[in-house]
């Protein structure tokens, strides 16, 4: 049984890698008993898929995960409700569905993420700064050394009303193919914006279909 | 000081800007978040070296359990920054502050230090000046916390005795509430700080070095100590629990990954081997056992409370539990199929061994660790763990003939006598085994040897014998590098300025508390770190303070020297040590004391906890006194002889 988890990351839990997300949610689960399944061989992994890498220090509400599990006894409800339950703080699980098992590996369906980026710090004539960059043809940019094209990878950028505490507050929606996937810091690096002054909020991904 | 939440502000903005910011957050499952102003007592457990190597520190998080059940106290965690974050904690004035509430250090009414090992020590200091809590206990008011540390460095307390106001000598289960119902008391009276040091003084297994005056021959060995108040115990006696609780099972899950991430359930305390290098053997005895039922339950209540998919069975020589293989079989039958991992670590070297393992590991067939800790057999009657080669090859036939394809064998270098014949033997040992894996299991079969190098620590059989020089550490590991530099052979081993450092140490005096004062001035922090770990700074303190490094370390020290920690009681006799030192010289061995008394002078101390407590939890045998008089005119004799 296939099952598609929808959660969110947030407070203490932004600090969790992506390798050490996948042990958080191999635990979870070992703590609600339901019985999940493992690859067969010499090293057995729980068969585990999250979407999308969540870089260290983003938030997210958006997140995804395929697991697979031996056939049970309970409802898709009680086995929301037995996530819910052993989940640790800073992991809220949304809801579960079951879904077919021929489908292909999430990873692959990604094609775009949406973020909300919070500014600590005002950062002035950044509506000008906005357009200015997607009035740009390209944004060459350099990451580990191999140049790329960052503006094809912006799909959207804007301005949203500020927050509670009137922090600005800056909308965007990049590619998030493989070997073509947008990153967020890079755009706020693009528009002069030091990331560590920043909060970066996963707020969707889309899928293909 | 800063308030909680302006420390939460700040530290919002650093974590993004340093490694593993997941070692700073706390809110971790299983944590215990009390309110700050509801409770009495409020106690800060600090491990001072990172997060990654403090959460798998057992006896913090049974004192973080144990404290948290009384509903008048708290207790919160604290580990040592790593340099980048301390680095920024000092840029923007962040104290050293508690996972739990963001509380810094010094708003705590008490802050313990675990301190199991010595190179914690300029960690220590370094976690007090982060907390800006004054170093020197002697300049601290009753405003500032009282300063505590326990763990098995404190059996010789005397380097630390200038930065600790009390510490715990011994099993620190019974002993903290003391602690914290004194502290209690002494707040409700609102006297000064001396007041508070003299009741803690008066609870068993609680030394206050406040009270003691050390004294020197004039050829630099210590003389005696010197009682300043009357109601100072001499000798300060430690403390055990005389049966085991049941085991901690909710334990904190963190964020991250760190060194132990597993489930540690402790399966029994104590060792009866009597090894002679082993200071773990000699200061946690009696040894007692916890009942499989607990064990096997506990287990089964961690995995839902945790999750963890390890699970480590503890203890200094597990062959010894006395049910190990019913252990073994229940464990595996209950929990197979789980997923899990369980390690049985400290096996002897016999094939029996292999069988556990073989019952024990659910999958994930990688390693398996043998310490047979020299390789000769004279050099093993020598340090007390008599095993024939031919048991180790036996047994390693067997490892490899199952299937594991990795052997991990311990050795250390520098044992009292040893030649470099018995320093090529690790070599060759190696080799052979490597052989006999590849006669098994071809070129998949490889060996690796950890070869560190001894230390002769306090209240042990060897706490009268020099440490290696530098230039001989050399030379046997240079030895062993030219011979072990063949594929499938893959060799460790440790700086040998780091085995002095932990040499200086351990048997150090009260003077020493000015060289790590002076190393920590100079940059010293991290000892136990490779990347941290700053020699010069050592030497430049040696040198400030006009000590020699060697006095401690390279000394042949005499029959009828009076120590600096003999004021401090394992209630081991010196007599037993000594004639168990004389032993090893005639190269004789001691039984597992299972078998028949020494009286290494435990069980008269704690006759009367032992009777409390009557039935089979210690696994010493019954002593009637007649043939306890003879094991003693035995052992006199044997000192004659």
């Amino acid at each position: 049984m296939r099952l598609r988890i929808s959660f969110a990351k947030t407070d203490a839990m932004r600090y969790t890698s992506h390798l050490d997300l996948h042990k958080t949610w191999e635990r979870t689960i070992r703590r609600t008993g339901l019985p999940l399944v493992y690859s067969q061989g010499f090293n057995p992994r729980p068969k585990l898929q999250l979407a999308s890498a969540l870089p260290l220090g983003f938030t997210s509400d958006s997140e995804v995960l395929d697991a697979w599990f031996a056939e049970t006894d309970l409802s898709i409800t009680q086995i929301l409700e037995a996530m819910q339950k052993a989940a640790p703080p800073g992991l809220q699980i949304h809801n579960v569905t079951e879904i077919d098992s021929t489908k292909p590996p999430l990873q692959t369906q990604v094609r775009s993420a949406e973020y909300v980026i919070t500014l600590l710090e005002s950062v002035p004539n950044l509506e000008v700064c906005l357009e200015s960059r997607l009035s740009d043809s390209s944004l060459p940019r350099q990451r580990r050394g191999k140049p790329y094209d960052l503006r094809p990878l912006i799909e959207t950028l804007s301005l949203l009303l500020p927050d509670e505490q009137g922090r600005s507050r800056i909308a965007m929606r990049l590619s998030a193919r493989e070997a073509a996937t947008g990153r967020p810091e890079e755009v706020l690096a693009a528009l002069g914006i030091s990331p560590e002054s920043t909060r970066i909020h996963r707020s969707h991904l889309i899928f293909d279909e | 000081m800063l308030a909680p939440s302006e420390i939460l502000s700040r530290l919002e903005r650093l974590l993004p800007t340093v490694q593993k910011p997941g070692r700073y957050t706390g809110g971790e499952l299983n944590q215990v978040v009390k309110d700050w102003d509801s409770v009495k007592t409020r106690v800060a457990l600090v491990f001072p070296d990172i997060y990654d190597l403090g959460m798998s520190n057992l006896g913090l998080a049974i004192l973080y359990d144990l404290l948290n059940q009384c509903p008048e106290v708290l207790a919160e965690r604290a580990f040592s920054p790593w340099v980048d974050m301390e680095t920024a904690m000092r840029s923007i004035g962040l104290p050293l502050f508690s996972l739990e509430s963001k509380h810094p250090l010094i708003d705590f009414d008490i802050v313990g230090f675990s301190l199991p090992y010595e190179t914690l020590y300029t960690n220590t200091l370094n976690a007090l000046d982060l907390a800006g809590i004054p170093l020197f206990s002697s300049d601290r008011t009753a405003k500032d916390p009282l300063v505590i540390a326990g763990g098995h460095a404190a059996f010789n307390p005397e380097p630390m005795h200038a930065f600790i106001d009390a510490f715990v000598i011994g099993e620190g289960e019974e002993v903290i509430h003391e602690i914290v119902s004194v502290h209690q008391a002494w707040r409700e009276q609102k006297v000064n700080r001396e007041d508070l040091l003299h009741s803690l003084a008066g609870i068993q297994g609680v030394y206050v070095p406040a009270f003691y005056r050390a004294h020197y021959n004039s050829d630099g060995t210590f003389s005696r100590m010197e009682r300043l108040w009357e109601g100072a115990a001499n000798p300060v006696i430690k403390r055990i629990v005389a049966q085991l609780p049941p085991p901690l099972t909710r334990f904190i899950v963190p964020y991250i990954d760190t060194v132990h991430n597993r489930i540690p359930i402790e399966i029994m305390r104590g060792c009866t081997r009597g090894c002679r290098f082993c200071h773990a053997g000699m200061i946690t005895r009696p040894v007692r056992e916890r009942p499989m039922d607990e064990i096997v339950n506990a287990v089964e209540q961690a995995i839902a409370q945790t999750g963890f998919e390890e699970i480590g069975l503890l203890s200094l020589s597990s062959s010894d539990y006395t049910q190990v293989v019913d252990l073994v079989q229940t464990v595996n039958q209950r929990f197979v199929g789980r997923h899990l991992s369980i390690s049985l670590p400290s096996l002897r070297i016999e094939t029996v061994s292999v069988d556990l393992m073989d019952a024990v590991m659910d999958e994930r067939r990688s390693g398996f660790t043998l310490a047979p800790e020299a390789a000769t057999e004279r050099m093993r009657r020598i340090i007390n763990k008599p095993v024939s080669t031919e048991q180790l090859m036996e047994t390693a036939r067997a490892i490899f003939s199952r299937g594991w394809p990795t052997l991990k064998l311990y050795f250390m270098i520098g044992h009292p006598s040893e030649t470099m014949e018995d320093v090529q033997a690790v070599a060759d040992l190696c080799k052979a085994v490597l052989a006999e894996g590849r006669k098994v299991l071809g070129g998949r079969a490889t060996v690796h040897a950890g070869v560190s190098t001894f230390v002769p620590k306090p209240h042990t059989p060897f706490q009268w014998v020099p440490s290696e020089t530098i230039e001989n550490i050399r030379a046997k590991q240079g030895l062993l590098k030219r011979q072990m530099h063949t594929p499938g052979l893959k060799l460790t081993w440790t700086p040998p300025e780091e085995t002095l450092l932990e040499a200086w140490l351990s048997r150090g005096d009260r003077r020493m508390a000015q060289v790590i004062f002076a190393a920590w001035q100079r940059g010293a922090r991290f000892d136990a770190w490779k990347d941290g770990f700053n020699y010069q700074a050592w030497m430049d303190a040696f040198t400030e303070t006009g000590l020699d490094p060697a006095f401690y370390t390279h000394r042949q020290r005499l029959p009828f020297e009076t120590f600096p920690w003999e004021h401090i009681s394992t209630t081991l006799r010196k007599k037993f040590l000594f004639d168990d030192y004389l032993r090893s010289q005639r190269e004789e061995t001691l039984d597992d004391c299972r078998q028949g008394c020494f009286a290494c002078g435990i069980l008269p101390a704690f006759a009367g906890v032992r009777r409390q407590h009557p039935g089979d939890i210690w696994k010493c045998p019954d002593v009637s006194p007649r043939p306890q008089m003879k094991a003693q005119d035995l052992t006199k004799s044997e000192a004659l002889g």
